[in-house]
């Protein structure tokens, strides 16, 4: 498989996964492993002052996973790029999976502060993966602010409803045109959903709820990177048009109980 | 003294650091964040930092996110 290229940075799989919602850190880290993914998402939150809690980053292999710190939570680009920043001196990676999420109850991102923050970010050095939505306008503002990916919605986050479109997707794969990655994020509920947006022509697909609230975590770890492996190679091969009209797979000549040849004779 | 850690007023000694204030809250060995009165200091700069009364910080860590 071609591999995929982030700011620089090259990675052989396609898929990357998220670390929340994990019954336990230990079953966190087998799903990681299993979904062959090198990149894995974290937020930043407050040192709990009352508890001492185990970190995750013992749960990270940061010798095989690249870091990519989110803005979750954040309402504003302001608050977003000051939990980039924490992120950043933490010391570990310059990346950010960008965030601006104003309303809590849909988790729909607002774009024009998403686009404002990314700017912001791009210019202080960052490398930004802006979430955002399947509109291409919005990705063309994202592109021209210096983003390092576009990463389009499925579906609202946690809700596994899916591609809520994929002529939108198509549109942004247009528009971007190749110049950065195209990671649909945010929506995935399924193998097949994952396999569906690389065939639309995403080249990377990112994945959290899906796996972490699996029946078996493990198990559908695995079944997403072979659905994505799956989706990039048809991807390339080229997939067939529809068509309105039947046509056989088997020849029309030599059926048995014919008789147009002899009649023809 | 008294200062403000995420969102908490506590007591400190006068003239405590960022790592000194670390080492109380027991979070030394911890790869946390600090933001001081809303500009980010470097790890680097933990030791050379100086607190005063009613300073306001924020100490982050990594946790599962998406």
């Amino acid at each position: 498989m071609e591999q995929l290229t982030i700011a620089g940075k090259s990675f052989r799989s396609r898929l990357m996964v998220g670390t929340g919602k994990y019954a336990s850190l230990p079953q966190m880290r087998e799903a990681l492993a299993a979904s062959g993914a090198e990149i894995v998402t974290v937020a930043v939150r407050r040192v709990n002052l009352d508890a001492r809690e185990e970190s995750i980053l013992s749960y990270i292999d940061l010798h095989q996973y690249t870091l990519l710190p989110n803005t979750a939570g954040c309402h504003t680009a302001e608050e977003a790029v000051r939990t980039a920043r924490l992120a950043r001196a933490a010391g570990l990676s310059n990346w950010v999976k960008l965030e601006v999420i104003p309303n809590d109850g849909t988790l729909l991102p607002d774009p024009i502060a998403t686009v404002e923050a990314a700017e912001q970010l791009a210019k202080e050095g960052f490398v930004v993966l802006p979430y955002t939505t399947d509109d291409h306008t919005v990705a063309r503002r994202l592109l021209d602010v210096g983003c390092a990916t576009i990463m389009p919605f499925a579906s609202a986050i946690g809700t596994g409803q899916g591609l809520e479109s994929l002529e939108r997707i198509a549109r942004i794969v247009d528009v971007v045109a190749g110049r950065v990655p195209v990671v649909v994020d945010a929506g995935i509920g399924a193998p097949s959903d994952a396999a569906l947006a690389m065939e639309t022509g995403a080249d990377a697909v990112l994945v959290n709820t899906a796996i972490a609230k699996a029946g078996d975590p493990i198990a559908m770890a695995r079944a997403m990177a072979m659905a994505v492996e799956a989706g990039w190679l048809a991807r390339q091969a080229g997939r067939i048009p529809r068509s309105a009209v039947a046509s056989p797979s088997s020849p029309e000549a030599g059926r048995i109980g014919s008789n147009a040849t002899l009649v023809q004779s | 003294m008294q200062i403000i850690v995420n969102g908490r007023l506590i007591d400190v000694p006068t003239g405590i650091t960022v790592d000194g204030l670390l080492m109380q809250l027991n979070l030394a060995e911890e790869r946390v964040a600090v933001e001081h009165n809303q500009q980010v200091i470097d790890r680097g700069a933990f030791a050379q930092t100086v607190l005063v009364e009613g300073d306001v910080l924020e100490v982050v860590r990594f946790v599962g996110g998406g």
